[in-house]
């Protein structure tokens, strides 16, 4: 399937969730969605027969000051087609539910961008740290990380 | 300061042929520690591979910090990695010698300014007494680094206790 029908079958299904199609993006094409609506529209995507898209490639984060957003890069290995879904949530309350329970690759890239991002994913079944050091604190891909002075007694500045 | 240090502390011929006995004993079969730490440890793995063989001058890698008695770092040290590098050198026996492989561990290496995760060169947190510098230093400046550790070995003295 093109971009082009799938946005527009998407867009039939899930009418108000779907918030913006960008077919003329730099690179891929990709569509925004409602977060709340993430967990179903994942669903369709996966068991719709036209669509079947049954690999999720990679998981972002990204930090737009603000808001705090997460890409997916979706696959077809069947169909041979792509798809780049973004959701965005405010950064005092970065909740997203996890589609882990869609694609079972979402739970390890879920618990980084939950490590480097501090995104919530809601609903994901272990929801922990996996680069950092669990006694860590903040989130450090964030644009207003600080570095910190000291982390557990050793010096962390040059 | 013990008895025997005392009775020692010039050295006399007993002192200094058994100094050098000792220290060639342990300058020609340098146990190494075998992990490594990042791409350093590529070339650290070439230079101990047949190529380079650093299996010639007695450096054999160890699975166990028991048994070594140089601890080669190869790599980026993250501070993830720094409290488990330090229970390390802490389990290895005395005497024990730190080779600081690679900018990283040296200082920082590229990771120096927006690294927030590494430990800005490993000697924040153990002794080094040899940093190697390069990124990554070729196996034949980790052997040059290895032998200038040979030398300080040869240069001890049960006498003086060394640094
Ligand atoms: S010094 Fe260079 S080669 Fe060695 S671990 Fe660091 S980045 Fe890698």
């Amino acid at each position: 399937m093109t971009f082009q029908e799938i946005s527009e079958s998407l867009q039939k299904k899930f009418g108000e969730a779907v918030l913006l199609v960008k077919a003329d993006a730099a690179v891929d094409p990709f569509i925004v969605v409602a977060p709340q609506s993430i967990c179903d529209i994942a669903l369709f995507l996966r068991d719709d027969k036209a669509m079947q898209i049954d690999s999720l490639s990679c998981l972002s984060g990204v930090d737009r000051k603000g808001t705090l957003e997460v890409v997916y890069h979706l696959a077809s290995m069947t169909l041979k087609h792509k798809l780049v879904l973004k959701v965005s949530v405010p950064t005092d309350r970065p909740e997203v539910p996890s589609i882990e329970s869609v694609w079972k690759t979402a739970n390890w890239h879920e618990r980084e961008a939950y490590d480097l991002f501090g995104v919530m994913f809601t609903g994901h079944p272990d929801l922990r740290r996996i680069l950092l050091p669990y006694d860590w604190e903040g989130y450090p891909l964030r644009k207003d990380y600080e570095v910190p002075e000291f982390y557990n007694g050793m010096r962390v500045p040059y | 300061m013990g008895l025997l240090d005392k009775q020692f502390e010039k050295s006399n011929v007993l002192v200094t042929s058994l100094d050098s006995l000792l220290n060639w004993a342990r300058l020609s079969s340098l146990y190494q520690m075998q992990f490594g730490l990042a791409c350093c440890a590529i070339e650290m793995m070439a230079a101990s591979a047949s190529n380079f063989d650093m299996m010639r001058f007695g450096v054999i890698p160890r699975a166990t910090p028991r048994q070594v008695d140089v601890m080669i770092v190869s790599g980026t040290v993250t501070l993830k990695m720094a409290s488990r590098i330090k229970r390390l050198y802490d389990q290895m026996p005395e005497p024990r010698y730190v080779l600081s492989m690679g900018s990283c561990s040296n200082c920082g290496g590229p990771y120096w300014e927006h690294g927030y995760h590494v430990l800005k060169g490993v000697d924040r947190v153990i002794p080094v007494d040899v940093y190697i510098p390069g990124c990554p230093p070729r196996p034949e400046a980790l052997i040059e680094g290895l032998m200038k550790l040979q030398e300080k070995v040869r240069n001890e003295s049960m006498a003086k206790k060394h640094a």
